[in-house]
């Protein structure tokens, strides 16, 4: 196919632009969506990922609530199973535990505990990470406390091309799904094509193919993996960088391949190391490519503390680029 | 406020309310200046416009009562006693901060001043007047404890979990709504359909009051009569008072934002509590406007020491700071 002049002019557009875009495109589609949540309506949401929305769909379809987490998801999952597609909004992410008796509970088992009968096609959109001095209750990534619930899909974009692709799946999904943006990733810049396209969850993309050792990467991390395979390749030292874009279900294949190849790993995600999601993914490579594994694997992730607030511990406290260099390091100088 | 009410309090009582708004609002203007230079991280949120509330709630409780705090917490530390240098030092995240930086302004606290922690949650502080007003009442200690809360708080059902529980138990609590008319950057009336947050009491069991929260001297007596009632044992009240904050939701502006009219924001800075009870101190020549310029530089001057003290203060150390205070070492 020739490719024209302005096939090659790729638009470039914010992660948060790209998600209010994808909301405007799936509301137009679907008369059955609906967004409810904290000031998401007339303020446009307080990261003004929902600008213009409430204009163009109305106060019935982009509804201000209460402050009232349970209420919120609540809502989504009664409004679900009478057949609409929720979108509902916790602000931040460290208020899923103030709601998590709706989350896991009641939306992730209804399907299971009433026979199959209860389809929820509920998306959950909230925003995670710490760098912002926002402190212990607003910095959190509690994507671990997530996957442990059966019925829950979790997806964590690192970009804005596939957030888009990924909201779009999870919106379309008939099952609950949480979808978490990046707090200090929302102004970061992508190609995103116009017009609606799905990234499947449960694949994982290969950001950088590499030979030496393989990162998995969550979330904001893929940028620090990314830095980091820049810094190493100067001393020839080749990282392939996984991003598994959704965490459950997780592309244990894609990542076992990438084992079974580099023989080396790294997992890095902005959580607590401790009970973190690189526990859970390092056990399933082990089960299936244990004989691979030339070194043990490493996980990096923040220390085991809440998130302090001083820019002089947080800035120590969240993984970098520096971090996960240390982390290839450890597992390069192991011999096997 | 009629001059005649106000000659029942005494002026050692006036004079205290007047200091306890006066230091918040100093604190609070050097901690927006230094907010938008960015000499404080994180976000802020001010407490300027509801000076009256803290220091009218505070005044009516003894050093030893407790209360507990909200994201807009810092006027609560400053009512309760709270000292200007580990505040300025906590905003910035120093190791001398009443925090050691690890809180910062959204969890600003000092338990040694029963004031029992600022809070990013949302009326998660309430349940936790519930409990301190139990130990009180198991400890037979007659101290009371008073939660404060906004209007949004309301909403959420640990507000209601506490009020109910509270009521149920019978507890020394003294609930202090500072209705300000938004929860962020959304107006009460379109997540609520009462007008009254007070409304809200009856159906726990306890009285709910409204009063003018710009007037200190109301809030104060309103205050007095429910701490009374609690101390008692007569259980819990509700205390409505309608404040505005006239800074937004968050940082320093004050005019053109999209979810409220500057005529709005005007109005109520006519109101302002601390420029009210001035006026009303010198007409009962409780106050001179010179003997009131004179707290103001002293304080003033305080607010500066603080900040230098801060600026001066060393940053904690990741290597050995972070790890620590997250669990209460075996002693
Ligand atoms: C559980 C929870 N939900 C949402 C938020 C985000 N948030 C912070 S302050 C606030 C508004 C609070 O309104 P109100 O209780 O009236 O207090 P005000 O800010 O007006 O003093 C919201 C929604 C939060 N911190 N916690
Ligand atoms: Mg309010």
């Amino acid at each position: 196919m020739a490719v024209t002049e302005t096939e090659t002019e790729e638009r470039v557009i914010r992660y948060n632009e790209a998600f209010t875009e994808t909301l405007q495109e799936l509301m137009r589609e679907d008369p059955d969506i609906f967004i409810a949540g904290e000031d998401v309506g007339r303020y446009g949401g307080v990261f003004q990922s929902f600008a213009g929305l409430n204009a163009e769909f109305g106060d019935e379809r982009v509804v201000d609530t209460p402050i009232a987490e349970q209420a919120i998801i609540g809502l989504g999952i009664g409004a679900a199973a009478m057949g609409l597609r929720p979108i509902v909004d916790l602000m931040f992410m460290d208020f899923v535990m103030v709601a998590m008796d709706q989350i896991a509970n009641q939306a992730a088992k209804m399907k299971y505990m009433y026979g199959g009968k209860a389809s929820l096609p509920l998306t959950i959109t909230t925003t995670a990470g710490a760098g912002l001095g926002a402190a212990a209750q607003h910095s959190q990534s509690l994507e671990a406390w997530l996957i442990h619930v059966p019925g829950l899909k979790v997806v964590y974009p690192s970009n804005a091309y596939d957030l888009k692709g990924l909201l779009v799946s999870c919106v379309r999904d008939d099952n609950p799904t949480i979808i978490t943006l990046h707090k200090k990733m929302l102004g970061s810049k992508a190609h995103v094509p116009e017009g609606l396209y799905e990234i499947p969850l449960g694949v994982a993309n290969i950001v950088r193919p590499g030979t030496d050792v393989t990162v998995v990467a969550i979330g904001k991390m893929v940028d620090e993996a990314k830095k980091a395979a820049d810094i190493l390749s100067e001393e020839g030292i080749d990282i392939e960088i996984i991003d598994p874009r959704s965490l459950l279900p997780f592309d244990t294949e894609t990542v076992v391949q990438s084992a079974k190849k580099t023989n080396r790993i790294v997992i890095v995600h902005e959580a607590v190391r401790n009970g973190g999601i690189g526990a859970e993914i390092a056990a399933q490579i082990q089960e299936e490519a244990f004989d691979y594994l030339d070194a043990p694997i490493a996980r990096v992730g923040a220390p085991f503390s809440p998130v302090p607030f001083s820019p002089a511990l947080e800035m120590s406290y969240v993984p970098s680029a520096e971090s996960i260099i240390e982390g290839v390091r450890g597992v390069l100088h192991r011999i096997a | 406020m009629a001059t005649k009410e106000k000659s029942k309090i005494s002026k050692e009582v006036l004079l205290d309310l007047h200091r306890r708004m006066v230091r918040i609002r100093l604190l609070e203007e050097a901690a927006g200046r230094l907010a938008s230079e960015a000499k404080i991280p994180g976000f802020i949120h001010l407490y300027v416009g509801e000076e009256a509330v803290a220091a009218g709630g505070c005044v009516a409780l003894t050093e030893e009562d407790q209360i507990t705090s909200t994201h807009r917490g810092h006027g609560h530390l400053v009512a309760k006693g709270g000292l200007f240098k580990p505040m300025m030092a906590e905003f910035m995240g120093r190791a001398t901060g009443y925090c050691k930086g690890k809180g910062g302004s959204m969890h600003i606290s000092d338990l040694d001043l029963g004031m029992l922690g600022a809070n990013g949650i949302v009326g998660a502080g309430v349940p936790h007047a519930v409990g301190a007003a139990f130990a009180n009442k198991y400890r037979k200690n007659n101290l009371v404890t008073m939660a404060f809360f906004g209007d949004g708080a309301t909403n959420i059902g640990a507000f209601h979990e506490a009020a109910n529980m509270a009521c149920a138990l019978h507890l020394p609590v003294i609930f202090m709504c500072e209705n300000n008319e938004y929860a962020e950057y959304t107006p009460r009336d379109r997540v609520m359909a009462i007008t009254d947050v007070a409304d809200r009491a009856v159906a726990y069991g306890m009285p709910g009051v409204i009063v003018d929260g710009m007037d200190v001297v109301a809030v104060y007596e309103a205050a007095k009569a429910a701490v009374e009632r609690a101390r008692n044992g007569e259980g819990p009240s509700m205390i409505e008072c309608k404040t505005y904050r006239f800074y937004n939701h968050a940082g320093v502006n004050a005019f053109g934002t999209p979810y409220r009219t500057d005529e709005e924001v005007r109005e109520w800075m006519e109101r302002d509590p601390v420029k009210l009870f001035e006026a009303q101190l010198e007409l009962a020549k409780v106050l001179t406007t010179e003997e009131a310029q004179a707290i103001h530089n002293e304080i003033q001057g305080e607010v500066d020491e603080a900040i230098e003290y801060a600026e001066a203060s060393p940053m904690p150390d990741p290597l050995t700071d972070m790890l620590t205070d997250v669990y209460t070492e075996a002693s």
